[in-house]
Protein backbone atom coordinates (compact mmCIF):
# COMPACT_ATOMS: atom_id res chain seq x y z
CA UNK A 1 0.00 0.00 0.00
CA UNK A 2 1.15 3.51 -0.67
CA UNK A 3 1.89 5.46 2.51
CA UNK A 4 3.71 8.17 0.69
CA UNK A 5 1.22 11.04 1.15
CA UNK A 6 1.19 10.88 4.92
CA UNK A 7 -1.86 9.63 6.87
CA UNK A 8 -5.05 9.20 4.81
CA UNK A 9 -7.54 12.06 4.85
CA UNK A 10 -10.62 11.68 7.03
CA UNK A 11 -13.79 11.96 5.03
CA UNK A 12 -15.60 15.04 6.26
CA UNK A 13 -18.51 14.73 3.89
CA UNK A 14 -20.99 13.91 6.62
CA UNK A 15 -19.93 16.81 8.82
CA UNK A 16 -22.53 19.04 7.17
CA UNK A 17 -25.26 16.53 7.91
CA UNK A 18 -24.31 16.39 11.56
CA UNK A 19 -24.22 20.18 11.82
CA UNK A 20 -27.59 20.46 10.10
CA UNK A 21 -29.03 17.99 12.55
CA UNK A 22 -27.80 20.09 15.48
CA UNK A 23 -29.04 23.28 13.84
CA UNK A 24 -32.51 21.87 13.32
CA UNK A 25 -32.60 20.62 16.90
CA UNK A 26 -31.82 24.09 18.23
CA UNK A 27 -34.28 25.74 15.86
CA UNK A 28 -37.07 23.52 17.12
CA UNK A 29 -36.39 23.62 20.86
CA UNK A 30 -35.60 27.29 21.31
CA UNK A 31 -37.46 30.54 20.92
CA UNK A 32 -36.31 34.09 20.54
CA UNK A 33 -37.60 35.22 23.88
CA UNK A 34 -39.47 38.48 24.29
CA UNK A 35 -38.39 39.43 27.74
CA UNK A 36 -39.26 43.08 28.01
CA UNK A 37 -42.37 44.71 29.34
CA UNK A 38 -43.98 47.24 31.62
CA UNK A 39 -43.10 46.77 35.27
CA UNK A 40 -45.87 47.47 37.73
CA UNK A 41 -46.41 46.99 41.44
CA UNK A 42 -49.81 45.79 42.59
CA UNK A 43 -51.23 47.31 45.75
CA UNK A 44 -51.09 45.06 48.81
CA UNK A 45 -54.30 43.32 49.84
CA UNK A 46 -54.75 45.08 53.18
CA UNK A 47 -55.62 48.72 52.83
CA UNK A 48 -53.51 51.04 54.99
CA UNK A 49 -54.87 51.52 58.51
CA UNK A 50 -55.15 55.26 58.61
CA UNK A 51 -57.65 56.72 56.22
CA UNK A 52 -55.65 59.20 54.22
CA UNK A 53 -57.66 62.07 52.88
CA UNK A 54 -56.60 62.99 49.38
CA UNK A 55 -57.79 66.19 47.83
CA UNK A 56 -59.80 65.69 44.69
CA UNK A 57 -57.55 68.05 42.75
CA UNK A 58 -54.56 65.80 43.41
CA UNK A 59 -56.21 62.87 41.67
CA UNK A 60 -56.07 62.46 37.91
CA UNK A 61 -58.80 60.03 36.92
CA UNK A 62 -58.58 57.92 33.80
CA UNK A 63 -61.52 55.71 32.88
CA UNK A 64 -61.49 53.26 29.99
CA UNK A 65 -64.80 51.93 28.77
CA UNK A 66 -65.44 48.64 27.04
CA UNK A 67 -65.04 50.01 23.54
CA UNK A 68 -61.69 51.55 24.40
CA UNK A 69 -62.76 55.17 24.81
CA UNK A 70 -61.07 57.30 27.43
CA UNK A 71 -62.60 59.57 30.01
CA UNK A 72 -59.87 61.72 31.51
CA UNK A 73 -60.91 64.10 34.29
CA UNK A 74 -64.57 63.77 33.20
CA UNK A 75 -63.65 64.65 29.64
CA UNK A 76 -63.67 62.42 26.57
CA UNK A 77 -60.07 62.31 25.41
CA UNK A 78 -58.16 60.91 22.50
CA UNK A 79 -55.53 58.38 23.49
CA UNK A 80 -52.87 60.43 21.76
CA UNK A 81 -53.51 63.38 24.08
CA UNK A 82 -53.31 61.34 27.26
CA UNK A 83 -49.57 61.66 27.70
CA UNK A 84 -49.51 65.45 27.43
CA UNK A 85 -52.50 65.77 29.78
CA UNK A 86 -50.89 63.50 32.36
CA UNK A 87 -47.65 65.44 32.11
CA UNK A 88 -49.42 68.75 32.54
CA UNK A 89 -51.14 67.38 35.64
CA UNK A 90 -47.99 65.94 37.21
CA UNK A 91 -45.83 68.93 36.42
CA UNK A 92 -48.39 71.47 37.60
CA UNK A 93 -47.06 72.36 41.05
CA UNK A 94 -50.16 74.23 42.18
CA UNK A 95 -49.12 75.25 45.72
CA UNK A 96 -45.70 76.56 44.72
CA UNK A 97 -43.76 74.09 46.88
CA UNK A 98 -42.22 72.44 43.85
CA UNK A 99 -39.27 74.41 42.59
CA UNK A 100 -38.42 72.19 39.64
CA UNK A 101 -41.88 72.08 38.12
CA UNK A 102 -42.43 73.88 34.87
CA UNK A 103 -46.21 73.57 34.74
CA UNK A 104 -48.88 76.24 34.74
CA UNK A 105 -49.17 76.38 38.57
CA UNK A 106 -52.91 76.05 38.23
CA UNK A 107 -54.66 76.24 41.61
CA UNK A 108 -57.28 73.71 40.61
CA UNK A 109 -54.80 71.03 39.52
CA UNK A 110 -52.23 69.03 41.48
CA UNK A 111 -50.25 70.66 44.32
CA UNK A 112 -46.94 68.87 43.95
CA UNK A 113 -45.66 65.91 41.92
CA UNK A 114 -45.12 63.99 45.14
CA UNK A 115 -48.81 64.33 45.99
CA UNK A 116 -50.21 63.79 42.53
CA UNK A 117 -51.93 60.46 42.01
CA UNK A 118 -53.13 58.95 38.77
CA UNK A 119 -56.13 56.73 39.20
CA UNK A 120 -56.79 54.25 36.44
CA UNK A 121 -60.06 52.44 36.14
CA UNK A 122 -61.11 50.04 33.43
CA UNK A 123 -64.09 48.01 32.38
CA UNK A 124 -64.10 44.23 32.48
CA UNK A 125 -64.59 44.13 28.75
CA UNK A 126 -61.79 46.52 27.91
CA UNK A 127 -59.32 44.94 25.53
CA UNK A 128 -55.93 44.18 27.00
CA UNK A 129 -54.20 45.92 24.10
CA UNK A 130 -55.98 49.19 24.89
CA UNK A 131 -55.15 48.86 28.55
CA UNK A 132 -51.46 48.39 27.77
CA UNK A 133 -51.50 51.43 25.51
CA UNK A 134 -52.93 53.53 28.34
CA UNK A 135 -50.42 52.13 30.83
CA UNK A 136 -47.65 52.82 28.34
CA UNK A 137 -48.72 56.43 27.92
CA UNK A 138 -48.91 57.00 31.67
CA UNK A 139 -45.51 55.42 32.27
CA UNK A 140 -44.26 57.46 29.32
CA UNK A 141 -45.50 60.66 30.95
CA UNK A 142 -43.53 59.86 34.10
CA UNK A 143 -40.47 58.88 32.10
CA UNK A 144 -40.47 62.09 30.08
CA UNK A 145 -40.63 64.22 33.21
CA UNK A 146 -37.96 62.13 34.90
CA UNK A 147 -35.76 62.37 31.83
CA UNK A 148 -36.12 66.12 31.88
CA UNK A 149 -34.99 66.35 35.50
CA UNK A 150 -32.21 63.82 34.99
CA UNK A 151 -30.93 65.82 32.04
CA UNK A 152 -30.95 68.96 34.16
CA UNK A 153 -29.23 67.39 37.19
CA UNK A 154 -26.95 64.73 35.73
CA UNK A 155 -26.91 65.42 32.00
CA UNK A 156 -28.29 62.08 30.89
CA UNK A 157 -31.63 60.34 30.50
CA UNK A 158 -33.29 58.69 33.48
CA UNK A 159 -34.43 55.67 31.47
CA UNK A 160 -30.86 55.19 30.31
CA UNK A 161 -29.50 55.38 33.86
CA UNK A 162 -32.16 53.02 35.18
CA UNK A 163 -31.49 50.47 32.46
CA UNK A 164 -27.80 50.54 33.29
CA UNK A 165 -28.55 50.28 36.99
CA UNK A 166 -30.80 47.25 36.49
CA UNK A 167 -28.42 45.52 34.12
CA UNK A 168 -26.64 42.78 36.11
CA UNK A 169 -23.54 43.13 33.94
CA UNK A 170 -22.87 46.66 35.14
CA UNK A 171 -19.95 46.73 37.59
CA UNK A 172 -21.06 47.33 41.15
CA UNK A 173 -19.02 50.52 41.55
CA UNK A 174 -20.97 52.19 38.76
CA UNK A 175 -24.17 50.69 40.07
CA UNK A 176 -23.69 52.18 43.54
CA UNK A 177 -23.15 55.57 41.98
CA UNK A 178 -26.27 55.24 39.83
CA UNK A 179 -28.43 54.03 42.68
CA UNK A 180 -28.40 57.39 44.41
CA UNK A 181 -29.09 59.28 41.23
CA UNK A 182 -31.94 57.00 40.20
CA UNK A 183 -33.51 57.26 43.63
CA UNK A 184 -33.19 61.02 43.66
CA UNK A 185 -35.06 61.33 40.37
CA UNK A 186 -37.67 58.84 41.52
CA UNK A 187 -38.30 60.98 44.58
CA UNK A 188 -38.85 64.05 42.44
CA UNK A 189 -41.54 62.32 40.41
CA UNK A 190 -42.73 59.27 42.36
CA UNK A 191 -44.88 56.93 40.32
CA UNK A 192 -48.24 56.91 42.03
CA UNK A 193 -50.53 54.97 39.81
CA UNK A 194 -53.53 53.55 41.56
CA UNK A 195 -55.71 50.94 39.94
CA UNK A 196 -59.18 50.60 41.28
CA UNK A 197 -61.21 47.42 41.03
CA UNK A 198 -62.74 47.00 37.62
CA UNK A 199 -66.30 48.05 37.16
CA UNK A 200 -68.85 45.77 35.62
CA UNK A 201 -70.54 47.18 32.59
CA UNK A 202 -74.23 47.75 32.68
CA UNK B 1 -11.69 20.09 -33.15
CA UNK B 2 -9.98 17.66 -30.96
CA UNK B 3 -10.06 20.18 -28.19
CA UNK B 4 -13.86 20.34 -28.13
CA UNK B 5 -14.39 16.62 -28.11
CA UNK B 6 -12.08 16.31 -25.21
CA UNK B 7 -14.12 18.71 -23.12
CA UNK B 8 -17.39 16.96 -23.86
CA UNK B 9 -15.97 13.81 -22.44
CA UNK B 10 -15.70 14.92 -18.82
CA UNK B 11 -18.71 15.42 -16.52
CA UNK B 12 -19.47 18.71 -14.81
CA UNK B 13 -16.90 19.39 -12.12
CA UNK B 14 -18.32 18.69 -8.66
CA UNK B 15 -19.14 21.78 -6.60
CA UNK B 16 -16.96 21.84 -3.57
CA UNK B 17 -18.99 21.43 -0.41
CA UNK B 18 -16.02 21.61 1.86
CA UNK B 19 -17.13 24.94 3.37
CA UNK B 20 -20.71 23.82 3.93
CA UNK B 21 -20.04 22.56 7.47
CA UNK B 22 -18.49 25.90 8.35
CA UNK B 23 -21.52 27.79 7.12
CA UNK B 24 -23.91 25.52 8.96
CA UNK B 25 -21.88 25.73 12.15
CA UNK B 26 -21.98 29.50 11.89
CA UNK B 27 -25.78 29.37 11.69
CA UNK B 28 -25.87 26.92 14.55
CA UNK B 29 -23.81 29.15 16.82
CA UNK B 30 -25.93 32.14 15.89
CA UNK B 31 -29.11 30.37 16.94
CA UNK B 32 -27.50 28.95 20.05
CA UNK B 33 -26.51 32.39 21.27
CA UNK B 34 -29.62 34.44 20.45
CA UNK B 35 -32.26 31.99 21.57
CA UNK B 36 -33.20 30.39 24.84
CA UNK B 37 -34.70 27.02 25.61
CA UNK B 38 -38.45 26.84 25.53
CA UNK B 39 -39.71 25.68 28.89
CA UNK B 40 -43.33 25.06 28.05
CA UNK B 41 -45.17 24.77 24.79
CA UNK B 42 -47.86 27.34 24.23
CA UNK B 43 -51.43 26.14 24.15
CA UNK B 44 -52.90 29.61 23.79
CA UNK B 45 -52.62 32.24 21.12
CA UNK B 46 -50.13 34.75 22.36
CA UNK B 47 -49.80 37.87 20.27
CA UNK B 48 -48.45 40.34 22.79
CA UNK B 49 -49.31 44.03 22.62
CA UNK B 50 -46.69 46.65 21.78
CA UNK B 51 -45.29 49.21 24.19
CA UNK B 52 -42.49 51.70 23.95
CA UNK B 53 -41.63 52.38 27.62
CA UNK B 54 -40.42 48.85 28.30
CA UNK B 55 -37.91 47.58 30.78
CA UNK B 56 -35.87 44.46 30.19
CA UNK B 57 -36.64 41.46 32.35
CA UNK B 58 -33.25 40.45 33.66
CA UNK B 59 -32.47 37.21 35.44
CA UNK B 60 -34.70 34.47 34.14
CA UNK B 61 -34.62 32.51 37.39
CA UNK B 62 -36.62 35.20 39.18
CA UNK B 63 -39.53 35.21 36.79
CA UNK B 64 -42.75 33.20 36.84
CA UNK B 65 -44.80 33.15 33.68
CA UNK B 66 -48.54 33.21 33.27
CA UNK B 67 -49.95 32.93 29.77
CA UNK B 68 -53.41 34.12 28.81
CA UNK B 69 -55.16 33.95 25.48
CA UNK B 70 -57.55 32.07 23.26
CA UNK B 71 -56.80 28.34 23.06
CA UNK B 72 -55.01 27.45 19.83
CA UNK B 73 -56.96 25.74 17.10
CA UNK B 74 -56.15 22.22 18.27
CA UNK B 75 -57.64 22.92 21.67
CA UNK B 76 -60.60 25.02 20.61
CA UNK B 77 -62.84 21.99 20.19
CA UNK B 78 -62.36 21.03 23.81
CA UNK B 79 -61.88 24.36 25.53
CA UNK B 80 -63.85 26.79 23.36
CA UNK B 81 -62.66 30.14 22.13
CA UNK B 82 -62.86 32.20 25.31
CA UNK B 83 -59.47 33.35 26.63
CA UNK B 84 -57.98 30.89 29.11
CA UNK B 85 -55.07 30.87 31.50
CA UNK B 86 -52.13 28.56 30.91
CA UNK B 87 -49.85 27.69 33.82
CA UNK B 88 -46.85 25.57 32.93
CA UNK B 89 -48.26 23.03 30.51
CA UNK B 90 -51.94 22.99 31.30
CA UNK B 91 -55.01 25.16 31.26
CA UNK B 92 -56.09 26.48 34.61
CA UNK B 93 -58.83 28.44 36.30
CA UNK B 94 -58.40 31.80 37.95
CA UNK B 95 -58.59 30.15 41.34
CA UNK B 96 -55.51 28.03 40.56
CA UNK B 97 -53.26 31.04 40.03
CA UNK B 98 -52.63 31.62 43.71
CA UNK B 99 -51.69 28.00 44.37
CA UNK B 100 -49.45 28.00 41.31
CA UNK B 101 -47.55 31.06 42.51
CA UNK B 102 -47.12 29.63 46.01
CA UNK B 103 -45.95 26.31 44.60
CA UNK B 104 -43.45 27.88 42.23
CA UNK B 105 -42.23 30.23 44.90
CA UNK B 106 -41.55 27.33 47.25
CA UNK B 107 -39.40 25.71 44.56
CA UNK B 108 -37.09 28.73 44.34
CA UNK B 109 -34.14 29.20 46.66
CA UNK B 110 -34.84 31.08 49.87
CA UNK B 111 -33.05 34.27 48.90
CA UNK B 112 -35.02 34.65 45.68
CA UNK B 113 -38.46 34.06 47.15
CA UNK B 114 -39.04 37.71 47.94
CA UNK B 115 -37.78 39.17 44.69
CA UNK B 116 -39.83 37.15 42.22
CA UNK B 117 -41.57 38.86 39.34
CA UNK B 118 -44.70 37.51 37.70
CA UNK B 119 -44.61 38.02 33.96
CA UNK B 120 -48.06 38.21 32.44
CA UNK B 121 -47.94 37.17 28.82
CA UNK B 122 -51.37 38.11 27.65
CA UNK B 123 -52.79 38.09 24.15
CA UNK B 124 -53.78 41.59 23.14
CA UNK B 125 -57.34 40.57 22.35
CA UNK B 126 -58.03 39.18 25.81
CA UNK B 127 -60.44 41.16 27.94
CA UNK B 128 -59.43 42.93 31.12
CA UNK B 129 -61.93 41.07 33.29
CA UNK B 130 -59.79 37.96 33.37
CA UNK B 131 -56.64 40.01 33.94
CA UNK B 132 -58.26 41.79 36.87
CA UNK B 133 -59.19 38.45 38.38
CA UNK B 134 -55.60 37.27 38.01
CA UNK B 135 -54.34 40.46 39.56
CA UNK B 136 -56.56 40.08 42.60
CA UNK B 137 -55.37 36.46 42.95
CA UNK B 138 -51.78 37.68 42.81
CA UNK B 139 -52.51 40.26 45.47
CA UNK B 140 -53.96 37.56 47.71
CA UNK B 141 -50.69 35.62 47.67
CA UNK B 142 -48.64 38.81 47.93
CA UNK B 143 -46.99 38.47 44.53
CA UNK B 144 -47.07 42.17 43.88
CA UNK B 145 -44.34 42.63 41.33
CA UNK B 146 -45.80 42.08 37.89
CA UNK B 147 -44.48 42.66 34.41
CA UNK B 148 -46.85 43.01 31.50
CA UNK B 149 -44.68 41.43 28.85
CA UNK B 150 -44.92 43.24 25.54
CA UNK B 151 -43.14 43.59 22.26
CA UNK B 152 -41.11 46.71 21.83
CA UNK B 153 -42.89 48.97 19.41
CA UNK B 154 -45.40 51.72 18.95
CA UNK B 155 -48.15 51.37 21.54
CA UNK B 156 -50.76 52.89 19.27
CA UNK B 157 -50.62 49.86 17.01
CA UNK B 158 -52.58 47.98 19.69
CA UNK B 159 -55.78 49.90 19.10
CA UNK B 160 -56.02 49.63 15.36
Amino acid sequence: MSRRGGPPEVNAGSMADIAFLLLIFFLVTTTIETDAGLDRMLPPMEPPEDNVVIKQKNIFTVNINKSGQLLVEEELTNLKDLRSKAMAFLDNGGDGSCNYCKGRRDESSSDNPTKAIISLKNDRETKYGTYITVQNELVGAYNELRNREAQRLFGRDFTDMEAEFLNPETPSSIRDDLKGKVQRIQELFPQKLSEAETSTSN
Amino acid sequence: MAKFTKKKDGDLPAVSTASLPDIVFMLLFFFMTVTTMKDSSLMVENVLPNASEVKKLEKKDRVLYIYVGKPTRDYQKVFGTEPKIQLNDKFANVTDVGDFILEERAKKPQELQNVLTTALKVDKDASMGLISDIKSELRKVNALKVNYTTYEGDAFRNIQ
